[in-house]
């Protein structure tokens, strides 16, 4: 508590000129006062706990998961008998893990590079032009946000078995499959950060351009783009992030020799429990936070999400 | 530097006009403002010259040329607008060779003009600094410079002054006033500042609700205002209902105020009288007008005094009194002698 409290000090001022026999009301007075203020204190302090408490939800299991990543037992057990980098060796040893990295990596560089410009497309064109139906529109390519991931996997699954009958090729399994369901988480994101940050660009530069002689093309090139830059940045990143940790819409649209580093993940664990997972979730932990803090460099993610 | 022509402008919003009948002419040189109250349509009068609003009905001429249908691209106008608009992300030179580059001029001529453009708001030293690295009038000179370089037929200011602060303001409106008389610029500048319209124009149009009330020099439309609405809005003055009653206008609270009658038109039913014009003497003799002072307002070289005429109130503007002036003493509550040579007091429409 602070001395600027009001309560408090008011307190004190009754306690420095309080006469030598105390009175009744007096006592009650005082009272109140403790009562006052032993709520108020406890009404800060749960407020506080609950913050913690939050925070300790959310980075809990991180922190386990990078405390245990460097425990010796196969089994994990509290308190370790002892620390090692073995798990890590194992990780980087196994072929499945530096094949998944690869292969969620490529994934997320081509999901990321053709959905944000699908995705700044479609913000600009929402945002911009007067086409009929913007919200209907809109709310279809947050879609993906909203759906559950396994389910959208399903009805891609199924689509895909479709289309494999009608074209008489692969579809499932294949990299292209993979990439085009990718797509689809990349472009809700893009659409949000990007339209967040048309709505923040000055029209006035883009009329400017256009008064010095610049015409639709030009001012878009050189000046619209520009501008969104950091948007766009953000929104690849993002874009990048969601292809590259994702499991569920992936699972049922893996084939052979192309698994995603996650799924990967979850393959290992239906034979062992052994710290190893730990290890490789650590580095893709690392690689996401890199990422965001880069991000952040660009635009102030508070601003989006 | 060419001349600028709109005839018979006009601009709908769906049911709502935003501009309409507006004829102005800007002849080779000249600085014309648009002066009005916010939303008059000063701003989407000038959109319209610069090619971002379609016109509904009218046309646009700029060097005798029918510009109307010509998109903003190709037109040879330099805008400065209210936000300055500079390109966040180029340099003070960048911004300033945009245009030149626009025209297809060569690197080497584009960086003397833009030397030469900085040169002539002082701001050569600066050139390859960011916009965000400038103070508010720094920037407001490059977005000068970066529409003054193409050489554009018409200069084109939007509020140009209004996000800078006070003192700043006086001494930019002199700046840009000499830069524009020193070349020569066929400007048309929007303003609701009636001093920076004042101080800066060869001609004003004072418009109201989406059309001209009236052309005409600073002087003219403040000794000749056609109508209360740019009696009240150039300039101050006591706008005073009433009826006209012999040589003279008996105000609604029964006041019976000398004016003059000649030249009055037929549609009057104001008078408009500017506050310096009414003299006063301290005390009563019985004759002429009295009033009870309302308040008095110290402004320094100046001082204004609130007068309450039985009910209708006027505003005096006198030289502040000096030591043995008979008004030095004169304070709220007293009673005065007020008076004013009626070919001051016009009879106008509202
Ligand atoms: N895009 C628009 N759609 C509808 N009404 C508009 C639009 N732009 C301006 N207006 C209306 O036109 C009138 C004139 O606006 P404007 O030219 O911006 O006034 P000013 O610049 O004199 O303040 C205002 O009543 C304004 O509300
Ligand atoms: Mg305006």
């Amino acid at each position: 508590m602070t001395f600027t409290d009001p309560i408090y000090s008011k307190a004190r001022r009754d306690d420095s000129d309080r006469s030598s026999v105390p009175h009744d009301a007096d006592l009650r007075h005082h009272r109140t006062i403790a009562v006052n203020r032993l709520q108020a204190a406890l009404a800060r302090l749960s407020y506080r706990s609950i913050i913690a408490f939050g925070y300790v939800l959310m980075l809990a299991p991180v922190a386990m998961i990078l405390v245990m990543s460097f425990f010796q037992d196969e089994i994990v057990s509290f308190p370790p008998s002892g620390l090692t980098f073995h798990w890590y060796a194992n990780a980087f040893s196994r072929s499945e893990f530096a094949r998944g990295f690869l292969v969620s990596a490529q994934v997320a560089l081509a999901a990321m590079i053709i959905g944000v410009p699908l995705g700044t497309a479609a913000a600009l064109a929402l945002s911009r032009s007067s086409i009929a139906g913007k919200g209907a529109i809109n709310t279809l390519l947050l879609g993906p946000l909203i759906v559950p991931g396994i389910v959208a996997g399903t009805a891609l699954y199924l689509f895909y078995l479709r289309i494999e009958n009608a074209l008489d090729r692969d579809v499932v399994g294949t990299f292209a499959g993979l990439i085009a369901a990718h797509v689809l988480l990349t472009i809700p994101w893009t659409v949000r950060v990007v339209t967040a940050s048309l709505q923040g660009l000055d029209r006035a530069a883009e009329e400017a351009a256009a008064n010095l002689g610049a015409r639709p093309w030009t001012v878009f090139r050189r000046i619209t783009l520009p501008m969104l830059r950091p948007g766009i940045v953000a929104a690849s990143m993002f874009s990048f992030i969601q292809s590259f940790e994702n499991l569920e819409l992936t699972l049922l649209l893996v084939g052979p020799g192309k698994t995603t580093l996650p799924v990967a993940m979850l393959n290992y664990l239906e034979f062992r429990m052994d710290p190893t997972l730990a290890a490789v979730a650590t580095v893709q932990i690392v690689i996401v936070a890199a990422l965001m803090l880069i991000t952040d460099k660009f635009v102030k993610l508070s601003r989006i999400v | 530097m060419g001349t600028l022509s709109l005839q018979g402008l006009r601009k709908e919003y769906g049911q709502s006009v935003a501009v309409e009948r507006v004829d102005i002419d800007v002849g080779e040189g000249e600085l014309v403002s648009l002066l009005g109250p916010s939303g008059c349509g000063k701003t989407t009068t000038l959109r319209m010259v610069a090619g971002f609003i379609e016109p509904t009905e009218g046309r646009v001429v700029i060097a005798g040329q029918d510009v109307t249908k010509m998109p903003a691209y190709a037109r040879q106008t330099g805008m400065v607008f209210q936000s300055y608009a500079l390109f966040p992300h180029m340099t003070v030179a960048g911004n300033v060779g945009f245009g030149l580059e626009m025209r297809g001029v060569g690197r080497a001529e584009r960086d003397r003009h833009i030397m030469e453009a900085l040169k002539l708001v002082q701001l050569d030293h600066l050139s390859e600094r960011l916009p965000r690295q400038l103070s508010g009038g720094q920037q407001q000179r490059v977005a000068l410079a970066r529409a003054l370089v193409i050489n554009p037929e018409v200069f084109l200011l939007d509020e140009p002054l209004s996000n800078l602060d006070a003192k700043l303001r006086a001494q930019v409106r002199g700046e840009i006033r000499a830069l524009q008389q020193r070349l020569g610029l066929t400007t048309l500048l929007v303003t609701h500042d009636q001093e920076e319209a004042l101080t800066m124009s060869d001609r004003l149009i004072v418009m109201e609700g989406g059309r001209v009330r009236q052309v005409g020099t600073a002087e003219e439309l403040y000794e000749n205002p056609a109508d209360a609405f740019v009696a009240d809005f150039v300039g101050r003055c006591n706008i005073v209902k009433g009826t006209i009653e012999g040589s003279a206008m008996r105000s609604e609270s029964g006041s019976l105020l000398p004016c003059r009658m000649e030249g009055a038109p037929a549609n009057a039913s104001v008078l408009a009288l500017r506050p310096e014009r009414i003299a006063m003497q301290p005390g009563t003799d019985g004759s002429g007008l009295t009033a009870r002072i309302g308040a008095v307002l110290y402004l320094g070289a100046q001082t204004e005094y609130q007068l309450d005429l039985d009910g209708t109130v006027l505003t005096a503007i006198r030289p502040t009194p000096q030591d043995n002036d008979a008004l030095r003493h004169i304070k709220t509550g007293d009673t005065v002698n007020i008076s004013w040579d009626p070919a001051a007091a016009r009879l106008l429409p509202a």
